[in-house]
């Protein structure tokens, strides 16, 4: 790597070419204000806090998005500086509603802490606040114009990083705001809900359909039994929220909380991962060996992906798996044999899924296969943000709490399910069972290095034993045009496709990284999410989801074997072609 | 056979919208009648400038300068002029009787002026190539083609001197040289149209008048540069200018000179039209390259710049029409020729838009170093009205007034940055006392809040900020900290604002301020409009020793709040009065008074 030297405030560094000065300046400790920029997108140099000056140039630039050049001497802090960025911040306040205090994102948001560091303590200008009203018409995701910067994260996020093109800078001036393209509402636009936007928005502008009401008014209702579920990517992350570091698995004591919180029984999407890879895995293997159906298979537990694919790949609907997601074979099975094993009737169960998805809010009405137990499988989904704010609220000292164990009927779980949670996970978890279903034999290493880690497309070629088992593991979405383009080129050439089995998440990371994680995910953290997600893999008992004597008992007692009738009826689902914009 | 007489007839926009063109049918109509038509050449011509007379007829080669005809004049030209050779004396500019018809470098509009661009404007039929080619057209690019280099080409532009005209004034020939060094498959030629500030039509006129120019010379920097494809960038309202364009394209095709191997040297480049919606931002080169590229027009932050990494991130020189034009005759005639017109640091000529309170309000062109005076005075002809000059606005809503003691200051980059202001693309707009700066202010700040792009929020916020402020002291709510205010926030913009629009929008503000700040003061501490022009601070009385009481003034009220008795001094109600100004319009004895 190139290295050059360049000065910061009269510090002279070195740091790599292509570093841009807002990069660099962290090298000479020096943290340059900024609003819109984020690790993860191209800088769209919006807010105009960044503005550094350079040596010999008359103008300020903008540190986000000028790379630092050989010899440059960075002035990041003067006077100057100072009063333009404060009269900018004092520019974007005037035009903020600043009701923090009602606010979602208070204290979690970036324009307050930039208010705090810089002490505004009165704005000097007109308060002019966009009146434009807010758009909730989707069930996952809503838009609020009024707080919303303009920093246009949201869009490069839409566009860029997840290609979807749900969002749009609409309007232009002062009346430029964010919505979806031709101004239509979020739920009759593109948008495959994975909540993307809301995890980079830096204020309240996007954010999760908030179901924590709902739920506390039912942990009151003495006549529902209530039912929850934890989904992996959830366990390590949720610290964050206390202070802990990204990655801390906190399973137990999740658990714990969940009880104390009124919860009546306590179950693990973790079970669910298991038992899709019973079912996902045989129906691998239905195809691969038995040629019945074609190939590649795809996987479909990712609802993000699975809107994603019905509006944008819907000639790619026969390959993909007809298993259900975990959360949801947790609802329609706690709902089925649960309720006949414990007596309590379906429609008096209320399934609550806790997710590090936002998209997850949307699935559990995708379609009437959803209520296969004949009630609505899953009641409410909430994300691993509002789970956070119910246990803030609720006064309980969580990180004090005596560990528990979940109801083990749907709640024990293998290393396999678990892994579910980081990109790669499903691929690697189908690995270990398919391995087993396609030789007979058990896997001597279970761990799959190959489809792990944060690179965009995972390729590899795995050996079962002698037969060649070529694999594709892709996360955001924007990545997965390359390898569905592909599969789709082969197809059309009548060759065979390069890849027997695909695994898609759409969010960068997987789960670890979904839409509706605590705020603030980069790479960095993302990773270290994803080692917890890996340190409780390794230290399961079991490490692959057909050992799981839960779920072998589960097969035994109701519902026989894997892609059973049975299980066709609970566990399977169908898709269909959607328009990317309903009129 | 040759023709013994040529009538030009101006078929510029705004002639066009004065009915030129049934001007022309009804002179053809009666030439043809009358059987001339092999005797006399009817031309559809470019912009002749003296927009302010228009529609303009002249007729060669006697230099009979026909100004304000009408279509019912057509048949009194043919008829006196043509055939019996007797000028139209009531249509002649400034007749007179010794010199019966003044000739075009006799006229003060022309005197001062010097022709690069315009050069063909106004002489040539746009729409026929072999006039552009008979008047030296396409000789820059053989010249190029067969006996430059790219290296020659480019170090004629540097003696030149060449700035661009769209505005910042950057040396034309720093931008090929990045783009002809950069190792690139494709590179792009681009010439901005975009032509948006208010009062403005420098490029939209170039274009209808002499397109081939533009088209020459983007070939020539394809030469130089290495690029093949060139576009032009130009806004769908311009519909005759598009039109002229791409025929002028079709016949460059046809013969050759566009399209591959262009006159047998092997090299080949074409030309292709990419019509804006009209946003003002679109003319700021990065959101000019977006729009090309079918994305909104909005800004990205430079470094890099285009000429290193613009069109779809491939290299792209990208200059503005009025650059453009003048490439063919610095090839021709030399850098050093044109170096010696203009002013040390700003060489050759500049094409203003003169307009406002002018008596000759058109199209100019003239050296660089030329003062304020004389193109206001000897070339405007002066104020109107014989009122009293106050101020120019140079660079439209991005430049800044410059006030009467400036009047003398040659015209050049610097000069016009040192006071405050920006040369621009080239908008002059003359204001007199009737003008209230701080409205004046208002109005620029209106259109660049109106077509700021929404991106960052200095210009986003700001503009409006600083728009509400001025708009509370037009009404007489103003507080003297709105001062200090303005020149807090326009200082941000200038500062933190991502591309020109946003950097320059508070300059009419900021220029008002630096020279009339004492006009804010009055209407913030007085509640007074000097200039009479901010409704809420004006006041209309009646002066009782002047007023006859002849009701006039009472008649004419909108809302009946004149009265008195006949044959004495009436009043105005102020609580009803509504500020329209008839009363002060119509009164003959000036008894009504503004203030």
């Amino acid at each position: 790597m190139e290295m050059i030297q360049i000065k910061v405030n009269d510090i002279a560094i070195e740091v790599p070419k292509g570093t841009t000065i807002l990069e660099a300046a962290r090298k000479a400790q020096v943290n340059i204000p900024k609003l819109c920029n984020h690790p993860d997108l191209p800088p769209t140099a919006a807010c105009g806090l960044c503005i550094v000056k350079i040596k010999n140039n008359p103008k300020m630039i903008r540190a986000c998005a000028t790379k630092a050049e050989p010899g440059m001497e960075i002035i990041t802090h003067d006077p100057e500086l100072y009063q333009v960025r404060r009269t900018v911040l004092e520019l974007i306040l005037s035009n903020h509603p600043n009701d923090c205090l009602q606010c979602p994102r208070n204290q979690n948001c970036e324009l307050q802490t930039l208010a705090a560091d810089f002490g505004i303590r009165e704005v000097p200008f007109t308060q002019m606040i966009v009146e434009h009203p807010v758009d909730d018409s989707s069930p996952a995701l809503t838009i609020n114009p009024a707080k919303c910067v303009k920093c246009g994260r949201c869009v490069e996020v839409c566009q860029v990083m997840q290609n979807v093109w749900a969002l749009e800078f609409i309007g232009r001036g002062y009346n430029m705001r964010i919505a979806p393209a031709a101004d239509v509402k979020l739920i009759d636009s593109p948008c495959v809900k994975c909540g993307q936007c809301t995890a980079h928005c830096p204020v309240g502008a996007l954010y999760e359909k908030d179901e924590t009401p709902a739920v506390w008014e039912v942990l009151q209702d003495p006549s529902k039994h209530k039912v929850v579920q934890i989904a992996p990517a959830v366990r390590v992350a949720v610290g964050e929220a206390f202070g802990l570091e990204p990655g801390t698995v906190l399973t137990k004591k999740i658990y714990s909380v969940l009880k104390r919180l009124g919860f009546d029984a306590v179950f693990d999407t973790n079970f669910g991962a298991d038992l899709t890879i019973m079912e996902e895995g045989s129906e691998f293997v239905e195809r691969f060996v038995h040629k019945k159906g074609v190939l590649p298979l795809i996987t479909s537990c990712c609802p993000g992906w699975v809107d994603y694919l019905e509006k944008y790949y819907p000639e790619m609907i026969p390959h993909f798996s007809s298993a259900k997601s975990p959360h949801e074979m947790v609802g329609v099975l706690t709902k089925t044999y649960y309720a006949q094993k414990t007596g309590i009737s379906a429609k008096d169960i209320y399934g609550v899924s806790i997710m590090p998805c936002t998209a997850k809010k949307y699935e559990i009405t995708r379609s009437d296969e959803m209520r296969a137990s004949g009630v609505q499988d899953i009641d409410v989904v909430l994300t691993t943000r509002e789970f956070t704010r119910m246990i803030k609220a609720s006064g309980i000292d969580f990180l004090n709490l005596p560990d528990m164990d979940a109801d083990s009927l749907l709640g024990d779980y293998t290393g396999a399910g678990v892994i579910f949670g980081a990109t790669g996970g499903v691929m690697e978890a189908a690995l270990r069972t398919a391995y087993y279903l396609v030789t007979g034999k058990d896997l001597g290493k279970v761990d799959f290095e190959e489809t792990r880690g944060l690179e965009g497309i995972k390729r590899a070629t795995i050996d079962f034993n002698g037969v060649k088992i070529n694999i594709a593991v892709a996360h955001g979405l924007a990545n997965v045009q390359y390898v569905m383009e592909e599969v789709k080129e082969a197809l059309a050439a009548g060759k065979e496709p390069p890849y027997h089995f695909i695994e898609v998440m759409a969010c960068r990371g997987g789960c670890v990284g979904g839409g509706g994680q605590p705020y603030g995910a980069t790479d960095e953290i993302r990773a270290k999410r994803a080692k917890g997600i890996y340190e409780d893999d390794k230290q399961s008992e079991f490490r692959c989801s057909h050992h799981n004597p839960m779920v072998q008992k589960l097969y035994q007692e109701f519902l026989g074997k894997p892609l059973s009738e049975k299980s066709h009826e609970l566990l399977h689902t169908h898709y269909h072609e959607r328009p990317l914009y309903n009129r | 056979m040759a023709y013994r007489s040529f009538v030009l007839i101006c078929s510029g926009t705004g002639c066009e919208s004065n009915k030129s063109g049934v001007i022309f049918d009804r002179m053809a109509k009666q030439i043809t009648e009358k059987g001339l038509q092999s005797e006399i050449q009817l031309v559809k011509t470019g912009c002749f400038g003296l927009c302010e007379r228009g529609p303009i007829v002249k007729v060669l080669p006697d230099e009979t300068f026909y100004v304000d005809v009408k279509p019912e004049d057509a048949d009194k030209i043919v008829e006196e002029h043509l055939l019996k050779g007797r000028p139209v004396k009531n249509l002649v500019y400034q007749y007179e009787e010794s010199q019966k018809n003044i000739k075009i470098e006799n006229i003060p509009f022309y005197q001062k002026q010097f022709r690069i661009v315009l050069r063909n404007c106004g002489v040539i039929d746009p729409e026929n190539i072999n006039e552009y080619i008979a008047r030296d057209g396409y000789k820059a690019l053989e010249k190029a083609l067969f006996e430059m280099t790219p290296d020659d080409i480019i170090e004629e532009l540097k003696i030149s001197g060449l700035r661009g005209r769209g505005g910042a004034g950057f040396p034309t020939w720093r931008k090929w040289v990045f783009t002809k060094d950069v190792q690139s498959d494709v590179k792009y030629v681009v010439c901005n149209a975009d032509e948006g500030d208010p009062g403005a039509y420098m490029d939209r006129s170039t274009i209808e008048g002499d397109p081939h120019s533009i088209i020459e010379a983007m070939t020539i920097c394809g030469y130089t540069v290495g690029a093949h494809q060139g576009y032009v960038y130009i806004r769908a309202e311009y519909p005759l200018a598009i039109r002229r364009l791409e025929m002028a394209i079709r016949q460059a095709r046809e013969m050759g000179l566009l399209g591959k191997d262009i006159l047998g040297s092997g090299f080949d480049f074409d030309i292709e039209i990419r019509l804006g919606a009209g946003a003002f931002v679109c003319g700021e080169e990065t959101a000019l390259l977006a729009s090309i590229e079918g994305n909104r027009g909005m800004p990205r932050p430079r470094p890099p710049f285009p000429a290193i990494s613009g069109l779809w991130g491939k290299p792209t020189v990208i200059n503005n029409v009025e650059t453009w034009a003048s490439i063919p005759v610095i090839l021709l005639k030399g850098g050093k020729w044109f170096a010696q017109i203009g002013t040390e640091t700003s060489k050759g000529t500049k094409v203003f838009a003169l307009t406002g309170k002018v008596n000759n309000s058109g199209l100019i062109e003239v050296p660089m170093g030329t003062t304020l005076r004389e193109v206001i005075f000897d070339i405007g002809g002066g104020i109107k009205n014989g009122k009293k000059f106050k101020a120019v606005q140079s660079g439209g809503p991005s430049g800044g007034v410059i006030p009467a003691e400036y009047l003398d200051t040659p015209i050049d980059y610097e000069n016009l940055q040192k006071l405050g202001s920006i040369m621009g693309s080239g908008g002059l707009i003359v204001m007199d006392e009737d003008d209230c700066m701080i409205d004046i202010a208002k109005f620029y700040l209106e259109f660049t809040v109106d077509e700021s792009c929404g991106k960052c929020s200095p210009c986003r916020i700001g503009g409006k900020q600083m728009y509400g402020i001025l708009d509370r002291i037009t009404k007489g709510k103003g507080e003297l900290a709105d001062i200090d205010k303005l020149k807090q926030i326009g200082r941000a913009m200038q500062k933190a604002s991502l591309c020109g629009l946003g950097q320059t929008a508070p300059n009419p503000v900021l220029s008002t301020l630096r020279y009339f700040e004492h006009e804010y003061r009055q209407h913030i501490l007085e509640k007074k409009c000097a200039a009479g022009s901010c409704k809420e601070l004006v006041f209309y009385t009646i002066n009782p020793q002047k007023c006859i009481g002849c009701g006039l003034c009472a008649m004419k009220c909108p809302v009946n709040c004149i009265s008195g008795e006949k044959r004495k001094p009436h009043t105005i109600d102020q609580s009803k009065c509504i500020k329209c100004g008839n009363c002060y319009t119509v009164c003959k004895f000036g008894a009504v008074i503004k203030g």
